[in-house]
């Protein structure tokens, strides 16, 4: 049992552990969904003032950033006193194409050394990249109003075609950066 | 009491994206690869279990642990523009930094500190949009 926690865990183990995430937040009388946590920051460091988008009751979302909070200490935790291994079993064809593309480290580590190592700082390119990828999440999950977790999880077990439809933008835009535009990046 | 509450289902979820790979940008990009059925195993289960919760709650009419209120799912606005045109926009930020916002906050704890400035842009870039939501189709 500890063995099959501090290992990688199955997908459907992990998808399971999701959908318990969800029903807990559901049964307390809230909602899944963490891309709200970034328009209540806004708010929070005055954004009202310049948008109407962002004059809400801030502090009655209190509780998703309190989540958020517990999302990082549970980052924290499960790297350094959970997981057994830090790397990631990404298929062989996987580590090829990235450790064509520069990933050196590709089937080794958890994150990209080239991406997410502090050498990042020190690389205007990467640091442009970073920028640009958070940038479109955070753009796009409030135009889309939601991400992954609130349109394809929240949304798509209570079968919105709404999330359904953003899915499918989800896709349809990683797919064409990784195939059309990654090559080029890297 | 509701924070603690609120802060340990924020830890599981937390550990549940690490340890299941979704943190990894290794893992986003052998998705949009199709290299291996994981990422999508991950979902596709969390929906599965997620809809089989949802159903339940609506069919036995579960009650709100804290104040027994009647727990309510409310529908997403009509509309396709949206939806698909922020989806897209949202797709392609998601390929290049391989993390949505969930997983960005559990790479941020793994002491990924990079992640701290895709948070940053990604706070800007909802920033950007409540500025010129009037002037976006909806």
């Amino acid at each position: 049992m500890l063995e099959f926690l501090t290992q990688p865990w199955p997908w459907y183990f992990g998808g399971a552990m999701i959908a318990i995430v969800l029903f807990l937040l559901l049964w307390t009388g809230k909602t899944f969904g963490m891309s709200s946590n970034l328009r209540t920051l806004c708010s929070m460091m005055g954004a009202g003032k310049k948008a109407s988008f962002f004059q809400f009751d801030w502090k009655a979302q209190g509780w998703n950033l309190v989540v958020s909070l517990g999302v990082v200490i549970g980052g924290f935790i499960a790297s350094n006193f959970i997981a057994s291994t830090n790397a990631v079993a990404i298929s062989t064809e996987t580590v090829d194409q990235l450790v064509a593309l520069g990933f050196e480290d590709a089937g080794k580590s958890f994150a990209p050394k080239l991406l997410f190592s502090n050498n990042a700082f020190s690389d205007p390119y990467v640091l442009l990249l970073l920028i640009l990828g958070g940038f479109l999440v955070g753009f796009g999950a409030r135009y889309a109003g939601g991400c992954t977790s609130g349109h394809a999880i929240s949304g798509l077990t209570n079968f919105q075609l709404p999330s359904f439809i953003a899915v499918i933008g989800f896709f349809i835009g990683g797919l064409f950066v990784n195939h059309f535009i990654i090559p080029f990046l890297f | 009491m509701k924070t603690i509450i609120y802060l340990f289902i924020g830890i599981f979820f937390g550990i549940t994206l690490y340890m299941s790979e979704v943190s990894s940008w290794f893992r986003i990009y052998e998705m949009f690869q199709f290299n291996s059925f994981h990422m999508y195993g991950v979902i596709g289960s969390a929906v599965f279990f997620g809809a089989i919760f949802t159903f339940l709650i609506k069919k036995l009419k579960i009650k709100s642990v804290f104040d027994q209120t009647l727990i309510s799912l409310t529908d997403k606005e009509k509309g396709w523009k949206r939806y698909l045109i922020g989806g897209i926009i949202f797709g392609c930020g998601w390929a290049i930094s391989g993390a949505c916002p969930g997983p960005m906050f559990s790479l941020l704890g793994a002491g990924f500190m990079p992640i701290a400035l895709v948070i940053a842009s990604a706070t800007l870039g909802t920033f950007f949009y409540g500025l010129i939501r009037s002037k976006l189709p909806h």
